[in-house]
């Protein structure tokens, strides 16, 4: 008997000769709420991730995602961000355990995550330097936490707090694209450069919405003479 | 947050960590203070009045108060404030100081920015309130009361039944005495101008008054009622995403769960439908409610379908009680029939409906009268929908709880755009349709409690132009909820014509 990580009702965990094994694994989820997830398989962008399956068809070219293609027709972000993998569809109910998360502080909730990012992600994560995405300190102090550090602790224990965020900014979740995109002082410094040098990076974010946040610390660590850039993230 | 704590003037003292720059003192999360006492009040000090406003008969957290920590500091050190741990040790365990949760697969912890407390402790099942962890402390206010205005006239003109002015009485009666009064009325009694009377003799007296219901519902229909016949007084309403909160109302109208915020407030509380979910089943709201009255209080208990517990004490006469068993508009409850309909769950899985009920269901069509068909469970309210639907022509739709539509839906019954209407148990409460019977399909089914069915069945014959609504219970074997159920009724009806 487990209790659900967001909703506190019981529930029986399903058992399977997969999960057994460890090829698959399921949120600390009941079964009412896993059903509102919806995992990100099949068809999807090969740059950020994002399942075709889910906008109009106009909005693709081979196998690319329009928004994608505008960045990398962008000479100074072309090829920052290698790639991004996603776990879920950011949807209403993710939005709403995300919220709970990050507004109301539950911090043991992005653990419902841990083992499916732990499992998905591992091809990826492997012999990667895991950097999760920091916030400024006065957010960090707000809540108590970084979600995308807790997050990031699913894939490795090892993670490393390589990046600094400097100024207080408007929360992102408040601006629109083009604000998102003309930001123009990048807000990320790279702490310790040395260990970034020649690595192979893998940030962790919650949401991927935009690609903004993903690409300014992406750049400030190509500039450290990273090796390359990719990121992972629980929401697409 | 970090606070230390030292001796001044031979009392235990402490401030936040930044406020003191003496290197001796070791910083801890509050959790970890010795246990501290009271500041004397200064009365010479000069007070925020907002903040007082604010404050008084609440527990908030920092993140709460739209004050400097400055601020604050100085009214504690003054004495007209007081801190609390949020989260406190106990002998099994963690108790949290907000809403009483002592589960401890509640409580979680993380590695605290705050605190810099690699397990940090916390609260999880009030967090949707904002967090209470061991680094935050729970502020109330201990300096000079809120005075309130004495104009506190009720303009009604409206008449109560005999079996309202009986209950009415009683109110008024227990006001300004402590103790307990349950008033057990049957649904469609009218509770609310019960209330009157009696909530207008305790404001007059000064006291405090709150009215809890479960849901927010209600609380949106109630406040625009009372502000009506209270025009002179102070109201409140509370729930989640409300914005009158900075008000301190001498009538505070809530939901239960934004109790968890209230200490000490009330000296009259109403408990509206004890026996519903979340407050006969959640300890903490049950808690939250002791905390939030002062310590003479008068509890007032609403119900139509009292506990067995509540029935038990009132039967040895621990708990008083006053009974309204007729409706306001003076006709009997409806009373259900029952309906051998055969194995319906087999034959929902063929995606049929037993004959007796689709005999019913084209009937009720042509009657042209609006019905609600409670089912079982969410997951066969859709398919039980197209099968209806494939029978008669009017419209049919379904509501459940989480359906986005809700309320539009629920409207859309009410104007008559849906004639039938098939539903969960969400609606069994507080909806009011005139021209409307009830039926239950599979009211064998072990969701349908005896509160339950009863509570569906008074949905039935509410208004005073037709008072007799149809109840059936379509079932596969009577089960024991379904005959005291119905045995509730005519006890009920019994009484009335007494």
């Amino acid at each position: 008997m487990s209790y659900c990580l967001f909703c506190h009702v019981s529930y029986t965990d399903t058992w399977s000769w997969a999960s057994l094994l460890g090829l698959s694994s399921a949120p600390l989820l009941c079964q009412p709420c896993e059903r509102k997830l919806t995992l990100i398989q099949g068809d999807i962008c090969r740059i950020c991730g994002r399942s075709f399956s889910l906008f109009p068809e106009e909005y693709r070219q081979g196998d690319c995602c329009y928004d994608c293609i505008r960045w990398e027709e962008d000479e100074e972000w072309k090829g920052v961000l290698q790639q991004n993998r996603s776990l879920y569809v950011y949807n209403d109910f993710l939005k709403e355990v995300i919220a709970k998360i990050k507004y109301r502080g539950d911090a043991e909730l992005i653990k419902a995550f841990y083992p499916v990012a732990h499992t998905n992600m591992k091809s990826i994560s492997q012999n990667a330097v895991i950097v999760p995405i920091p916030l400024s300190n006065e957010r960090q102090y707000e809540r108590g936490f970084n979600q995308a550090e807790l997050f990031a602790l699913s894939m490795n224990r090892n993670v490393n707090l390589l990046l600094n965020r400097k100024t207080h900014e408007e929360k992102q979740s408040k601006k629109t694209r083009n604000e998102r995109m003309e930001k123009k002082n990048n807000p990320f410094v790279v702490e310790e450069p040395s260990k970034v040098n020649g690595k192979r990076i893998v940030l962790v974010d919650d949401v991927y919405t935009t690609g903004t946040t993903l690409r300014y610390a992406a750049k400030v660590l190509i500039e450290a003479k990273a090796k390359n850039v990719s990121s992972i993230t629980l929401a697409r | 947050m970090r606070f230390v704590s030292f001796l001044l003037n031979n009392r235990l003292t402490i401030a936040p960590e930044r406020f003191m720059k003496d290197p001796d003192l070791k910083p801890v999360p509050f959790s970890e203070l010795p246990e501290i006492e009271p500041q004397p009040l200064n009365s010479a000090y000069k007070f925020d009045e907002k903040l007082k406003q604010l404050l008084f008969g609440k527990m908030l957290l920092l993140d709460e108060i739209p004050f400097s920590l400055e601020e604050i500091h100085e009214h504690y050190e003054n004495g007209y404030l007081g801190y609390i741990a949020g989260i406190m040790k106990t002998k099994y365990g963690w108790k949290c100081n907000r809403c009483g949760n002592e589960k401890d697969r509640l409580f979680a912890s993380f590695s605290c920015f705050r605190c810099k407390n690699e397990k940090c402790v916390y609260c999880r099942n009030c967090i949707m309130m904002g967090r209470v962890s061991m680094c935050t402390p729970l502020l109330s206010w201990t300096g000079p009361k809120v005075k309130w205005d004495s104009e506190n006239e009720l303009v009604w003109q409206g008449e109560l039944s005999a079996g309202q002015q009986v209950a009415s009485d009683r109110f008024v009666e227990s006001v300004g005495k402590r103790g307990e009064l349950l008033i057990w009325a049957v649904c469609g009694a009218g509770k609310t101008e019960v209330l009157f009377k009696g909530i207008e003799k305790a404001l007059k007296m000064g006291l405090r008054v709150c009215i809890a219901t479960p849901r927010t519902d209600v609380v949106l229909e109630l406040t625009p009622r009372l502000k009506a016949v209270f025009p002179n007084t102070v109201i409140a309403c509370y729930y989640g995403g409300s914005e009158e909160r900075e008000i301190p109302a001498q009538l505070v109208i809530t939901t239960t769960h934004q109790l968890y915020r209230f200490k000490h407030a009330f000296n009259v509380m109403v408990v509206d439908e004890v026996d519903a979910f979340p407050y006969s089943y959640d300890q903490t709201l049950q808690h939250a409610v002791s905390c939030a009255v002062q310590h003479e209080h008068l509890f007032i208990y609403l119900s139509a379908t009292p506990s067995r517990k509540m029935k038990k004490a009132v039967k040895q006469g621990q708990l008083s009680c006053v009974k309204i068993p007729i409706r306001f508009h003076g006709f009997p409850l409806p009373e259900p029939k029952m309906v051998w309909s055969g194995e319906w769950k087999k034959r929902l899985e063929r995606r049929k409906l037993p004959p007796a009920f689709v005999a019913w269901i084209k009937e009720q069509a042509a009657s042209r009268r609006r019905a609600m068909i409670f089912v079982s469970s969410v997951s066969i309210i859709e398919k039980v929908t197209t099968i209806i639907q494939k029978h008669v022509d009017v419209s049919v739709d379904f509501v459940h709880a989480e359906d986005p539509l809700r309320k539009q839906k629920v409207e859309q019954f009410r104007q008559g755009e849906i004639q039938l209407l098939v539903t969960t148990t969400i609606l069994e409460r507080g909806v009011t349709v005139p021209f409307l019977d009830v039926a239950v399909l599979g009211a064998d089914h072990e969701v349908f409690t005896e509160s339950a069915l009863v509570q569906m069945a008074g949905r039935a014959g509410r208004s005073k132009d037709d008072h007799i609504g149809q109840v059936l219970f379509f079932h596969y074997g009577k089960s024991l909820s379904m005959l005291s159920a119905i045995h509730h009724i005519r006890e009920m009806n019994k009484e009335a014509k007494l």
